[in-house]
């Protein structure tokens, strides 16, 4: 453990030399790219809720009106149709409407609205349709490591950083020290409060070290979202979806004899209507439950983007009515506000998934046989009695 | 709907895929595991002591209950072995008293019985010897009287002379 530590503490060392040096590139456009009236604004705040292929922190207007781009960019790989193809993000020169066209190994590349494309043989510029769509292009595979690639990658190693670090103090000490101390119970939040209790003492040991990954990369990623950083990970449907889907795999593969008996021939329930209930069922347990997980996850934190932003620019869209003290001070409140609150919702998210996650897993590995109804009958009476006890 | 399908990016969903699975492998490996069994470890450790501190707490609770008992009984006995102690002795006395009353009475009947068989062998013994002095007395009186005839004679005579006179 002892080795990865000073691993990671070059690597990090080794970052703070090369990026400042190399890696942040300060660069500089034509004078589009201000963002100030009402359409710009929803323009932005929609084109930060996509990936994106490049990692900008800031921008502004020098004095020769030329537009500086403070950021770094990140490496492009898209699967062509000649295989795979590399380049760095800055050769698209901040251009996100195919307006640069990217020449690699013969094949033209353009970006429109963050999706990389592919030009046809012999086609020099985009042709766009009446609905902006591109007409000569088709959109390539793209696995770049984009924004939220990139912040997967840093919040995973820093995760795995923390983590480990924890996991090493117990070889020394029982008690955790320094930042293990702010670790230690939110492990045992999510052991105690959100995997033993949904599903049950028998076989959440299993499933805790998937649950702890889930709920610590949302939240962690959902207030890395809400900093000036601009990440945008757990607002990705494709990053959600991969979530869903993994709780989907885990509790269909672990699921016994009688959460299949559950679905496809109910028990208690007239012979006529176990078919019908079997399909609902079914759809439930494969389509509904990841899509009410994906989605979920997804609109609450692009819809707390969304209105974050629109807040912070209220500076701009009430500028002419209110004043600039106006509407700076007017945005500054109601921002501040809806921060504290989407503070709250990233953890709010982050348990939701976790804990519908259990849930299901627990529906899916929970026995039936009465004996064990009964074992849990015997055990409600005496948690009554506990909460009594707390509320009294 | 179309938006969003626009908006999911099939290359995100793969990389995403990959690194979230690398994610929980290797959280897994390196921190929830040696973590969760560490705290199990402590939390067993912790309730292993408090159940011995109250097993302790039990047994020493039992063991004051058996000194107490233990106490309890060795007073009694003692106040029962004092008891008959001191019946023992009064009895022991009263028995030494009648005993020795017993003796007594004996020995004074015995001495008593002795006294008297003396006094009767006694009285026996100067009878015959007051007896036998009175005989050799009479006899030594009679030889005298009868020494010469003329006394005799007179005695004869003075003895007859009195047989007359009844």
């Amino acid at each position: 453990m002892k080795i990865f530590q000073q691993g990671f503490k070059s690597l990090a060392l080794a970052l703070l030399v090369f990026l400042p040096a190399s890696v942040f590139a300060i660069t500089t456009a034509s004078g589009e790219g201000e963002v100030d009236t009402k359409m710009e604004v929803e323009d932005y705040i929609l084109h930060h809720l996509k990936d994106s292929h490049d990692f900008s922190l800031f921008s502004y207007t020098n004095g020769e009106g030329e537009r500086v781009h403070v950021g770094f960019p990140l490496p492009v790989i898209v699967w062509s149709s000649e295989g795979l193809v590399t380049f760095m993000s800055s050769e698209f020169h901040h251009n996100d409407d195919g307006g640069v066209i990217v020449e690699k190994g013969g094949l033209k590349f353009a970006k429109i609205h963050s999706k990389i494309y592919e030009l046809e043989q012999g086609a020099t510029t985009v042709s766009f349709d009446a609905e902006h769509h591109a007409t000569n292009g088709t959109k390539v595979l793209d696995f770049s490591i984009t924004k939220s690639v990139f912040g997967i990658l840093v919040i995973g190693l820093l995760m795995l950083f923390w983590f480990s670090r924890l996991a090493s103090q117990y070889k020394k000490k029982q008690i955790p020290t320094g930042f293990g101390r702010v670790l230690e119970p939110l492990v045992l939040y999510v052991r105690d409060e959100i995997s033993r209790p949904n599903i049950g003492e028998k076989h959440y040991r299993r499933f805790t070290g998937y649950l702890l990954t889930v709920f610590f990369f949302i939240w962690i990623l959902n207030l890395v979202g809400l900093t000036p950083l601009g990440f945008n990970v757990t607002g990705q449907l494709a990053v959600t979806a991969c979530l869903a889907i993994f709780t989907l795999v885990i509790y269909t593969v672990s699921g016994n004899k009688d959460y299949w008996m559950h679905i496809f021939w109910m028990p208690g329930v007239p012979i006529l209507i176990r078919p019908v209930l079997a399909i609902i069922e079914l759809a439930g347990a494969l389509i509904i439950k990841p899509f009410s997980l994906l989605v979920r996850l997804f609109a609450n934190i692009s819809a707390g983007h969304i209105v974050l932003m629109s807040l912070i620019a209220i500076m701009f869209t009430l500028k002419e009515s209110l004043g600039v003290v106006g509407a700076t001070g007017l945005s500054f409140v109601l921002s501040f506000f809806i921060l504290l609150i989407e503070l709250l919702v990233a953890f709010l998210q982050a348990y939701i998934f976790t804990m519908l996650s259990a849930l299901f897993i627990g529906m899916a590995v929970a026995e039936h046989d009465h004996e064990h109804e009964h074992d849990a009958h015997g055990h409600e009476a005496p948690d009554a009695e506990d909460v009594r006890g707390d509320f009294i | 709907m179309d938006k969003l399908l626009n908006d999911f990016s099939p290359g995100l969903f793969v990389v995403s895929t990959i690194l979230l699975l690398a994610l929980i492998a290797l959280m897994v490996k390196f921190a929830w595991k040696p973590i969760l069994t560490s705290l199990n470890e402590r939390e067993e450790g912790i309730q292993g002591a408090l159940d011995a501190a109250e097993k302790a707490k039990r047994e020493m609770a039992n063991l004051q209950a058996d000194n107490q008992k233990l106490l309890q009984e060795a007073r009694l006995e003692r106040e029962t072995m004092l008891k008959e102690a001191r019946e023992l002795k009064t009895k022991m006395i009263a028995d030494a008293e009648a005993e020795a009353k017993t003796q007594a009475n004996k020995m004074i009947a015995q001495a008593q019985e002795a006294i008297t068989s003396e006094k009767k062998a006694a009285m026996a013994e100067l009878k015959s010897h007051v007896a036998g002095l009175s005989i050799e007395i009479a006899e030594k009186v009679v030889r005298n009287e009868l020494s010469n005839k003329d006394k005799q004679l007179a005695l004869v005579e003075s003895m007859l002379g009195e047989a007359t006179l009844n």
